[in-house]
């Protein structure tokens, strides 16, 4: 019988594989934009001299004045939706955690926006939200009649529109992270807040709120992820319009990097548009420690 | 004995099986791929095709992609290098990256080898399809669809007396296909928002599409007719003072008049399938759209036959149309190069081209557009005749997707949602375009 692999050779072994992927998909395209960043590269003209251009392109975004448009296009669209995310989601996880009549089918037809496809809920939305037809203006104008109103071409409602769609869909993923949270609060804090005659509002701010308070951040985190990158949804619902109201840094970047082929310049956004979310992302995980060591 | 049967059986079947194999490289070889966008023409195309398989054996295979994503399909194809398309039915504006990063192949030679002259073509589809650099004689595609933007009209609607008597009533001439923008306005505000057998309708459909190519498409028809140009016509690349001028600025200003007064509402991202949609649904009274669906609505069971009309563009200092339309090339990076030429050769035939023309396609063949009797062929040929004498086209140059995207943002944050003057959504524009110009190494910095 030769003698078999080393218990080193086998944690190579299994995780040399993993680590491979990781550095071909994830660490030398982020080295290689990195590069490029610095370069007046441009992949739809393989042929041409490529020259360092140093810092050129980061200058160039960071004083596009378009470029700070789509930032506070994103923002508004990142602070609103995750805000009512958060309101919604949190109402109904506390509802949902309620026992009641037909609770699972509730539970299932809450979840129903989030397993669609974002590009497949942009389209049906820009459909409701038709004018002449749309079931969205129809609803509206049966309960009040504002008369006639286009919520994808007008440059006020337009960024409102992404957020409601975006709300409409991702609420649920919320409520079941919250609903998670309300689910590990040990039910005896409440038990122990009852003997002591605590009121219902007493009882959700020093029990359920800073028990979910982890999960809220947690939820934060991942859409906050999630609706920086934000491209399908959107790029169906408006395309970045009217005019360039509802261009997101996404759209924008899409734009810059595969319509108009400026690879160094998209470069140098793309690894901004990093930093920024990885910046955001440390600052939230930092708090999200605080807030568990309390 | 068996062993016998075993070996023979297997000797049969490997030689079976060898010979499929050949077969079916054969085949292989013997098939080519177009590539176009998925509209009616195509569909015409794919039937006028049946003639050239039938006459030399080569099986068709065609590669068709919507209009919103043909142009980011089909450039990422070339850019790639792909051999997905062995002839490509490519946009006028490509021609020039395609010609100077090598994407189509050079047919000069094989033009002259087989005499088949440039000549014999519409002069206006030559320079709009084939030629790069512009004013040389580097052909690089054979023109295949004529195409420019136009309008159709509710005939049925312009013909009603008790119309007729109020737009005569109000603006003192009979309500009759536009002859200047101006009255073209007019005729949209008279319709706008008006019952007509107890519908809501709506003036006019116009392009006002954000992503793509859209906007650009209709906006350049108000400014051509008021005089703009892209660039000095003694400098090339001088814009200063001609995509900004006052010509440009009462053109741009004018189609957001147009947007304002005279659209459906929601008609905030509109092209092609959209402005099609209206029309053909009944929502407006004049629809913008290529002549290339124009034989599609002359046979629209709604609004087909006598309900509609066709004219061209109107006119504002000058008369000009914007060009649509596409030549056919033979793509560098595919193996069956030759066979693709083959197709070409057969394709520029004038017996094929008035089959073409037959079909619904709209051939450029001289043999075709000046035989006696065409003008009346269709209820749209006058149009098309008229309107390919006034094209006018947008840049051609290898940056021209970094162009056009400039020119869709400015226009629409203008036209659509509102913003600023048309003077400072151009001199933004001259800004962009001088910035690409300059990375190019066309303007000096």
């Amino acid at each position: 019988m030769g003698q078999g692999l080393s218990d080193r050779a086998l944690a190579w072994l299994f995780v040399g594989p993993t680590i491979l992927l990781l550095l071909a998909f994830n660490i030398f395209p982020l080295i290689w934009t990195l590069w490029l960043s610095f370069t007046n590269f441009r992949a739809n003209r393989p042929g041409a001299d490529v020259l360092w251009v140093g810092l050129g392109n980061y200058s160039r975004v960071l004083n596009d004045e378009a470029i700070w448009e789509n930032m506070r296009a994103t923002a508004h669209f990142l602070s609103c939706s995750i805000t009512l995310q958060l309101l919604l989601g949190f109402g109904l996880a506390l509802m949902l955690n309620r026992r009641f009549r037909s609770h699972s089918f509730w539970s299932t037809a809450i979840l129903l926006p989030m397993m669609l496809a974002p590009a497949v809920v942009g389209t049906f939305w820009k459909y409701f939200f038709e004018p002449q037809y749309g079931i969205f203006n129809y609803i509206v104008n049966f309960f009040g009649s504002p008369g006639t109103f286009t919520m994808l071409g007008d440059t006020k409602l337009s960024p409102w529109a992404i957020v409601l769609v975006d709300t409409w869909m991702w609420t649920p993923y919320v409520m079941l992270l919250l609903l998670a949270g309300l689910r590990s609060i040990p039910p005896y804090l409440y038990e122990a807040a009852e003997i002591d005659r605590a009121s219902e509002w007493t009882k959700f701010w020093r029990i359920t709120l800073p028990m979910v308070m982890p999960f809220i951040i947690l939820a934060v985190l991942f859409r906050l992820i999630e609706n920086f990158k934000m491209f399908d949804l959107v790029d169906q619902l408006t395309n970045g319009g009217p005019g360039s109201v509802t261009e997101l840094a996404s759209i924008k970047l899409k734009r810059e990097a595969f319509e108009k082929w400026r690879t160094g310049y998209s470069s140098a956004l793309a690894i901004i548009l990093f930093v920024a979310i990885y910046g955001l992302s440390l600052v939230t995980v930092r708090f999200l420690d605080r807030v568990k060591q309390r | 004995m068996k062993w016998l049967n075993t070996r023979s059986t297997f000797a049969a079947a490997m030689l079976a099986a060898l010979g499929l194999a050949s077969g079916a490289a054969q085949a292989q070889n013997k098939q080519l791929t177009l590539c176009w966008a998925a509209w009616d023409p195509a569909n015409a195309l794919v039937e006028l095709s049946k003639d050239f398989t039938a006459q030399t054996g080569v099986q068709m295979k065609y590669e068709f992609v919507p209009w919103p994503n043909f142009a980011q399909r089909m450039l990422n194809e070339l850019n790639s290098k792909g051999k997905l398309c062995d002839l490509l039915i490519g946009d006028s504006q490509w021609i020039g990256s395609a010609a100077a990063e090598g994407h189509y192949i050079k047919l000069n030679e094989f033009f002259d080898k087989n005499s088949i002259k440039m000549s014999d073509f519409m002069p206006a589809t030559v320079e709009g399809y084939s030629t790069w650099p512009k004013g040389t004689q580097n052909y690089w595609a054979l023109p295949a669809m004529g195409d420019a933007v136009a309008f159709t009209y509710r005939k049925d609607w312009f013909a009603r007396p008790d119309l007729q008597a109020e737009f005569k009533a109000k603006y003192n001439r009979e309500l009759a296909p536009p002859k200047t923008w101006d009255e073209l306005k007019q005729i949209g505000q008279f319709f706008q928002n008006r019952t007509l057998d107890g519908k809501k309708v709506y003036g006019a459909a116009i392009y006002t599409e954000r992503g793509s190519e859209g906007i650009t498409m209709g906006v350049t028809n108000t400014m051509y007719a008021y005089g703009m140009e892209y660039q000095n016509p003694k400098k090339p690349y001088d814009m200063k003072g001609f995509i900004n001028g006052p010509e440009a600025v009462a053109g741009l200003k004018f189609y957001k008049e147009l947007f304002d007064c005279c659209t459906p509402p929601g008609h905030s991202n509109a092209y092609m399938t959209e402005d099609l949609d209206s029309y053909k649904s009944g929502q407006v009274a004049m629809q913008m759209n290529f002549i290339a669906f124009f034989p599609g609505i002359a046979k629209d069971p709604n609004v087909g036959g006598e309900k509609t009309g066709f004219f061209t563009m109107p006119k504002g200092k000058i008369a000009a149309a914007q060009l649509g339309g596409q030549g056919i090339s033979v793509v560098k990076y595919s193996d069956k190069k030759d066979l693709a030429l083959e197709y070409i050769k057969w394709f520029a035939q004038p017996s094929v081209q008035q089959k073409w023309w037959d079909a619904g396609g709209f051939s450029c063949h001289n043999a075709v557009l000046s035989k006696p009797g065409f003008e009346k062929s269709t209820s749209y040929a006058p149009v098309f005749l008229d309107s390919m004498k006034i094209v006018k086209d947008f840049w051609q140059e290898p940056s021209y997707a970094q162009l056009l995207l400039a020119m869709q943002k400015r226009t629409h944050d203008y036209v659509v949602a509102g913003k600023g003057t048309p003077q400072e959504a151009l001199d933004g524009l001259l800004k962009d375009w001088t910035e690409v110009f300059k990375e190019d190494g066309k303007i000096k910095p």
